[in-house]
């Protein structure tokens, strides 16, 4: 790892199109390194950027199709939605933004699980979505993950939990905090039979959600650049009244700490799960069909770069 | 003991009535009347402002300067206690204290999360904030009541876990994670007090009891509502309207399950008199303790996992 990639922040998300009007959207300049790619390259590589590996958020859907063998997976989530237990209201209340929330995912809360087979292997994936109000954990959330967690253990599945979440929500208040004890309580039937549990921390994990299941991992991955922790960067920069060194917090950064197992490149996560829960459930080690990175003809340069 | 704000009236009358009262016994004037008089009018004001306290004025109360902390209540409610220093691995965090003590003769293990008594003790323990090897230190308190069998008793008193570069370095996430996980597994009887805040994930640390208590005018929330207010309305002056918005006080959480018990405080707080709230507190214990006695390791697990299995408010979709 070079210095210059464990110290870089990343970058502001952004997105430029060079498609003409008629045309989709074909290129994507990298926010990292600038580079136009191809978007259907980008796709393949699971919205890491093949020239530099900035790794771009991930719809959860797209997640889970990279995991795991093709066509085993079955949604289990979806189960209970948000109440308004405290009726809270700041600058909108809190039943607006849920609404918002589940148009803008077409779900009803930051949690997408299921189970499924890893190179053949029996898992229960549980993903949160960042879409759905920054992945915050309040009662549904902390109740799916509950359930994901206890289905694994009822089908002696190993459990692998890709986490995406600024921390416990702040709507639901106590209840949201209390459900970072409810899910470790599931996680310990997990462990009495002796089924693995696997965290992926993907950028951001923070508050609340690192404060709890992420982060007792039997094995705890890193996905490259994620910021980690329990305060947010602002809280600490209030707190300290200095500025943050660069690469404070990211996976790299609690690699080199001693607090994560590794670092993974989302493109190495089948593999990696794969080899991992095999070795942990002391079985053959599984063929892995590695992920297809197909990279498409690109196109001549300058018949998209045109303009009407 | 410095008034709050909003007690300000009351502590104006008080010093009225004993004003007047010096007046009576050093001249011939009758007083009596008049101080009467004042005396049911400072009892009218007392209850006007006790009995409807705001969530921002218990947040107050919560944090009342001369509110007993952990080691007030340590020395009022046990006997023997012989504080334990150190996690074994790093360092001695002052911001959590714990134990051995006899509860009316029971041994017990006690951890507290302990705040400074003046400005020079604030200092020295971080305002009750903890540092990751405080969590550390908490944890292998828990093991040593786990191993011999002891009843582990928990004080929660936290503006919440230490958000600074250092405490982030060495795992802040991964040892509150860590205490959480260590409690889903005592095989042991454990009632966590919240006895003045509790503040978000460094609360909840130590708080996974079997019985979860919390005093009158004590608070517990996922976030303090000044930075709730800080993020919502980019003011953290905002706190009270905050306050309202986060229900975080005893009695709100009693309604969603959150507490078991709310143990009463004499009027006008804790802080007016530690004697009384320290018995109230000692009372709550030994009742809690007598209920959960005879219970065996599986159950005492078994328990505290359903308790904390059944939280949450959500709709089931069908
Ligand atoms: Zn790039």
């Amino acid at each position: 790892m070079t210095l210059e990639r464990f110290f870089r922040r990343r970058p502001p998300q952004q997105k430029e199109n060079m498609a003409n009007d008629d045309l989709p959207d074909l290129w994507s300049k990298c926010p990292k390194c600038n580079a136009q790619v191809y978007n259907k390259e980008l796709e393949q590589n699971l919205r890491v950027c093949p020239k530099c590996g900035y790794h771009h958020r991930i719809p959860v859907k797209r997640r889970i199709e990279g995991l795991l063998d093709m066509g085993s997976f079955q949604v289990t989530s979806g189960k209970v939605k948000a109440k308004d237990p405290l009726e809270f209201v700041d600058t909108d209340t809190y039943v607006a933004k849920l609404e918002r929330a589940r148009k803008k995912t077409g779900r009803e809360s930051a949690v997408y699980a299921g189970r499924g087979t890893l190179a053949g292997l029996p898992v229960v994936v549980c993903v949160m979505d960042f879409e759905f109000a920054g992945g915050s954990m309040g009662s549904s959330e902390g109740e799916e993950i509950t359930r994901a967690i206890e289905l694994a253990s009822q089908e002696d599945r190993s459990m692998i939990l890709v986490t995406a979440s600024g921390g416990a929500r702040m709507m639901e208040g106590a209840l949201s905090l209390m459900q970072m004890a409810k899910t470790t309580f599931a996680l310990e039937q997990l462990a009495d039979k002796g089924l693995p549990y696997i965290t992926i921390l993907a950028d951001p994990t923070t508050g609340g959600v690192a404060a709890s299941f992420a982060a007792i991992g039997d094995i705890v991955i890193g996905e490259p650049d994620a910021l980690i922790g329990f305060a947010g960067q602002r809280v600490i920069e209030q707190t300290v009244r200095q500025s943050l060194p660069d690469g404070f917090q990211r996976s790299e950064f609690y690699e080199k700490k001693g607090f994560i197992d590794m670092v993974v490149d989302r493109r190495q996560h089948r593999e990696t799960l794969a080899n991992l829960i095999a070795a942990l459930r002391n079985q053959a080690k599984p063929e892995v069909t590695a992920l297809e990175i197909k990279v498409p003809e690109p196109p001549r340069t300058g018949l998209f770069g045109r303009r009407k | 003991m410095p008034a709050l704000e909003f007690e300000k009236p009351i502590a104006d009358l008080e010093t009225r009535i004993e004003e007047l009262k010096a007046y009576g016994s050093s001249s011939n004037v009758d007083m009596t009347e008049e101080l009467a008089l004042l005396e049911k009018r400072l009892e009218r004001l007392r209850s006007e402002t006790y009995d409807k306290l705001t969530r921002w004025q218990r947040v107050q109360l919560a944090r009342a300067p001369g509110r007993p902390t952990a080691l007030d209540y340590i020395g009022k409610v046990f006997t023997d206690y012989q504080e334990l220093h150190g996690d074994r691995a790093y360092g001695e965090d002052a911001a959590i204290v714990g134990g051995l003590a006899r509860l009316d003769g029971q041994a017990v293990v006690i951890i507290g999360q302990q705040k400074g008594r003046d400005t020079k003790e604030n200092i020295a323990r971080n305002f009750g904030m903890a540092h990751p090897e405080g969590f550390r230190k908490a944890m292998r308190l828990m093991d040593l009541a786990d191993k011999f069998g002891l009843p582990l008793i928990t004080l929660v008193d936290t503006p919440g876990a230490y958000p600074g570069i250092a405490a982030e370095e060495r795992g802040q996430a991964w040892l509150i994670a860590q205490s959480i996980q260590k409690m889903t597994r005592l095989r042991i009887p454990v009632i966590s007090v919240v006895i003045g805040e509790g503040g978000s994930g460094g609360a909840l640390a130590i708080a996974v009891g079997n019985r979860v208590l919390i005093l009158e005018n004590a608070v517990y929330s996922v976030i303090s509502p000044e930075s709730c207010a800080a993020i919502v309305w980019r003011d953290a002056k905002e706190a009270a309207k905050a306050a309202e918005a986060l229900r975080l006080t005893a009695k709100d959480l009693a309604e969603f399950d959150i507490v078991d018990e709310i143990i009463p405080e004499p009027k006008g707080g804790a802080h007016n008199d530690p004697a009384g709230s320290s018995d109230e507190l000692k009372k709550a214990l030994l009742k809690h303790l007598a209920q959960m006695h005879g219970m065996d390791k599986p159950a005492l697990l078994a328990s505290r996992a359903e308790r904390f299995r059944k939280l949450g408010v959500f709709e089931e979709i069908a």
